[in-house]
């Protein structure tokens, strides 16, 4: 409004904070693009802040790995990157399972994995006694990440997007976007409170919120909004070093935990809850705590003598076929989406900021992202 | 009319007549009170094995008390009352509990949350030293365990409980050291115009300073705390006088607490919108004159609240249950109504006496060095909160609270919220209502990993 | 070990055996575990984050600050719970073997 327009006006607008948004702003400062980002909140609020915390690669889908590999590296030299480690540790990633049919999968996806460059140990009943004495009983197998780890979720978006400005980056919180025009070459972002933004490009990474700016270009997806059911104990000794989850098809089985070096156990899992998108506010439904509950207890069975002290949830968004969106718009020159990663996007976080500033930068990305086009899900229409 | 579902979570003065009105209305509600025994804080029951009397346990309020206990008493096969169970969370229409690792979901048409109020504390160096308690703990110590917290006990902070307190240890035979107030005196002496509907109360008050005084016990008004000293332990009180003379006394125990907190998490988790209180400095709850919340079939009474005192939640919880009543669709006395509505209304200018007389001390909440924890649950200081807000930027305290960890233990937030709102507000140069609070998040306590779910109740 | 609380009356309860740290002690019946504990000692536990030894705070379930870890292994309340004859306590956590890994 009454801003000098040059202010207003950089090569990219990114349109969401979260940890894509945060990230893309680093690594696009890095290659000297100027940008603009905007935040309806403060950085890091939603998903990217109040996920599990997992830096996993295993499990993953193998065409993902590369991505992953790609965050694993930029993990580890976060203190280099961003000045702060965002207290991750790879203190190691274990799946374990309960049928012998699950530990199939993990023995396949292991070989697998092993292409793409992830090595995995597969445990035995007897191995996992022994190297992890406090998994249940009921675990037959296991696979082991030696490489995987965890970190703090609450610190890491915000000190990407402190770094970006750091770098430079004009960083917008309590900036709400209410419309995206495209005026000649450039697009116009109208915000609430903020005036107007320019830029020739722009990068929508605001998650949930995406689905409803992807429409306006007339690239609708079937996009979801669910609130991960996350949980703390009360600080314990530190005697659990790697994340544990369940492997399992059923995903009220499907649970995690992972100690901090502080000593609270941070769990998740089993059926998500609801989202207002309008308050922007997740539910923890008290049933899905319950019914963590015995599932934790079946993971580590020494948990049960521990108390929860707080549980919270966060915005996610969910696509029909678990992948993400990335890449180009098919429809709007200048367009660029990275959204919907399916409560799986803290690890990948910081490469899916690499691979767009390389891919708004160059034209091109060094790993392959096609499986995450728009479009995807405008050819299904069609089929 | 029997199978509307009428809950009550509290069994203090506002619970036990919110139960009582509804028993009178011929319904059955289900009581849940966390206690082992009805009475909530302020009429806190001694353990069975004891044997004092009422006269010795309450004081002046010996009447009231066994008043309130016999009233719940008779009440027993009219409710169904669910001690030592905690409520810890309100979801889509019902309580969830928890008693003894069972866990239930208790759908309700009304709900009566009349959950009282804990100690108001801001940190002091020193102050999570072993012996050092909030003004509510040493007062239960007393009365529910016939046990003094230390040999010789320093009270401090400021409120009416810190004279009663101090009086209860006193005439009980326990060394008092001395009284430390931080509101001045003649703050107290202006206040007593706004405090005459409730004159009982102030002339307690002079009573129980006169007897301190009496006694030889040391009271000082308009103090500046400065240390609770020690390595271990609590050693000494330091303090500044009101003519900033230093002083320092031995003893062994401290007792602390400046006024009290309304207990508004199960309100914030069903989502209740909060207000602004200017006289008190704190959030709390929005509600109409007879109590009710902004959520459909939410009720609030007594000092969860707005802190007014025992007789006030009695009125109250009365007041909270008619209007549930009403809402149901069911006949109440209108009458009744007005006059409980005229005599809470009373009761609004002698709050404001009250924060006026005991006035919520924020430039001391604002002035707590670095090196003191603030939050006592994760061991954060004031400096790591100032430095964050600094720093990484924390325009509100969730965020603060994400980034520092302040009021993120097991507490919740109850014993640091209010410095550590005041701080954050100091370091942004703002009021303190500026900086939001800390939203509620289930579970109100601690809740057992064991747990496991009770049959359909 | 020195006591925090004093007694001022009600001394005529029944009297009940306790373990402190592996020591014997005698509670009085309807004593809360943390006035059982802190009538013979001086703290009831360790604060997680090296800061010191804590002994309770609001005596009313709402600080969280007392809860002590149980000989076998499970977490108490002092300040809510009741003492109970054999009741045996830690002022400090228990070895490995005992949390996370119990038979």
């Amino acid at each position: 409004m009454e801003n000098a327009s040059a202010d207003n006006a950089a090569d990219v607008i990114i349109v969401g904070g979260g940890l894509m948004g945060a990230s893309a702003a680093f690594f696009l400062r890095k290659r000297g693009r100027s940008v603009i980002l905007l935040e309806r909140g403060l950085i890091g609020q939603q998903a990217s802040g109040t996920n599990f915390g997992n830096v996993r690669r295993q499990g993953r889908y193998l065409t993902q790995l590369p991505l992953a590999h790609r965050s694993r590296e930029i993990w580890s030299r976060l203190p280099e990157l961003i000045g702060e480690d965002c207290e991750f540790v790879p203190s190691g990633h274990l799946r374990v399972c309960f049928t012998q049919e699950q530990a199939g999968r993990l023995e396949n996806y292991a070989h697998d994995a092993k292409a793409y460059g992830l090595e995995l140990e597969i445990l035995s009943a007897n191995a996992l006694r022994s190297r992890f004495p406090y998994v249940g009983h009921e675990a037959i197998a296991g696979s082991y990440a030696p490489l995987d780890g965890h970190a703090n979720p609450r610190l890491t978006a915000p000190a990407f997007g402190r770094a970006a400005r750091r770098e430079g980056a004009s960083v917008e919180e309590n900036a709400e976007v209410l419309s995206i025009g495209k005026v000649g070459e450039d697009f116009h972002v109208e915000t609430r409170d903020r005036g107007t933004f320019r830029a020739p490009t722009i990068l929508v990474t605001s998650g949930a919120w995406a689905g409803a700016m992807s429409s306006r270009f007339g690239e609708p997806v079937p996009l979801v909004a669910r609130g991960p059911q996350m949980g703390v104990t009360e600080p314990l000794p530190y005697r659990i070093a790697p994340v544990l989850g369940v492997s399992s098809p059923l995903d009220l089985e499907t649970v995690y935990l992972r100690q901090v070096t502080r000593g609270n156990i941070v769990f998740g899992g089993g059926n998500r809850g609801p989202v207002d998108l309008e308050a922007c506010r997740a539910y923890v439904d008290p049933e899905n705590t319950l019914n963590q509950m015995p599932q934790l207890r079946r993971l580590l069975p020494g948990i049960a003598a521990v108390r929860i002290i707080r549980v919270w949830s966060g915005v996610e968004s969910y696509l029909p076929d678990d992948l993400p969106i990335m890449g180009p718009s098919e429809k709007v020159s200048g367009l660029f989406y990275a959204f919907g990663f399916c409560g799986a996007g803290f690890q990948v976080g910081p490469a899916v900021g690499d691979v767009m500033a390389e891919l708004i930068d160059t034209g091109r990305t060094s790993l392959p992202i096609d499986a995450y086009r728009i479009g995807r899900f405008a050819q299904q229409k069609a089929a | 009319m029997a199978d509307l579902r009428v809950v009550v979570v509290g069994a203090g003065p506002a619970g036990i007549r919110a139960a009582q009105t509804f028993v009178e209305a011929g319904l059955r509600p289900i009581v849940i009170d966390e206690g082992n025994a009805s009475g909530g804080q302020i009429y806190r029951r001694q353990p069975a094995q004891f044997r004092r009397s009422y006269e010795t346990l309450y004081g002046f309020e010996a009447k009231t008390a066994k008043a309130i206990h016999d009233t719940f008493d008779r009440l027993v096969g009219q409710v169904d009352y669910r001690p030592e169970t905690l409520a810890w969370n309100i979801y889509d229409g019902a309580v969830h509990t928890m008693r003894d690792g069972v866990a239930h979901k208790i759908p309700f048409d009304a709900l009566v949350l009349a959950t009282g109020a804990t100690d108001r504390l801001l940190p002091i160096k020193g102050w999570t030293l072993p012996g050092c308690y909030s003004m509510g703990a040493a007062q239960i110590a007393l009365k529910a365990q016939a046990c003094a917290i230390g040999r010789q006990v320093v009270f401090l902070g400021t409120g009416p409980l810190l004279y009663l307190v101090s009086y209860q240890y006193a005439k009980a035979g326990a060394d008092v050291a001395a009284v430390l107030d931080t509101s001045a005196l003649s703050g107290q002496i202006h206040a007593l115009g706004l405090m005459t509907s409730r004159p009982g109360l102030l002339a307690k008050g002079l009573y129980y300073r006169a007897q301190l005084l009496a006694r030889g016990v040391p009271v000082h008004n308009g103090v500046t705390p400065v240390e609770i000293e020690g390595t271990d332990q609590v050693e000494a009180v330091r303090f500044r006088t009101r003519s900033g003379a230093e002083r320092r006394v031995a003893c062994d125990a401290v007792g602390m607490g400046f006024h009290l907190r309304s207990e508004t998490q199960l309100a914030d988790l069903a989502r209740c919108a909060f207000v602004f209180d200017e006289d008190l400095a704190q959030w709390r709850p929005e509600t109409d004159s007879d109590g009710r919340a902004s959520v459909k079939g939410i009720y609030l009474a007594g000092d969860g609240a707005r802190v007014l005192g025992a007789d006030a939640a009695e009125k109250s919880g009365r007041l909270a249950a008619l209007a549930a009543l009403q809402d149901l669709g069911l006949p109440v006395a209108v009458r009744r109504m007005d006059v409980l509505r005229r005599e809470q209304q009373r009761m609004e200018q002698f709050r404001r006496g009250l924060a006026r007389a005991f006035p919520w001390p924020a430039e001391l909440a604002r002035a707590v060095a670095d090196d003191v924890l603030v939050c006592r649950c994760e061991a954060i200081t004031a400096g790591e909160l100032r430095s964050t807000a600094t720093l990484k930027g924390a325009p509100e305290l969730n965020r603060a609270k994400a980034l520092s960890r302040v009021g993120m233990g097991r507490c919740q937030g109850r014993y640091c919220g209010s410095a550590a709102a005041e701080i954050l507000a100091d370091v942004r140069g703002e009021r303190v209502e500026a900086v939001g609070r800390l939203r509620g998040q289930a579970p109100v306590k601690p809740l057992p990993l064991s747990a496991v779910r009770g049959a359909a109740s | 070990m020195p006591a925090r609380f004093v007694r001022v009356a009600e001394q005529d309860r029944r009297p009940i055996e306790i373990e402190i740290d592996g020591v014997r002690h005698t509670a009085l019946e309807g004593d809360t575990l943390l006035v059982a504990v802190l009538t013979h000692a001086e703290r009831l536990r360790q604060s997680e984050f090296s800061d010191g030894s804590r002994a309770g705070f609001c005596l009313m379930g709402a600080c969280q600050d007392c809860w002590m870890w149980t000989a076998d292994g499970q977490r108490i309340r002092a300040c809510t719970a009741t003492v109970a004859p054999g009741m045996s306590v830690l002022t400090n956590p228990p070895s490995e073997d005992i949390w996370p890994i119990s038979a």
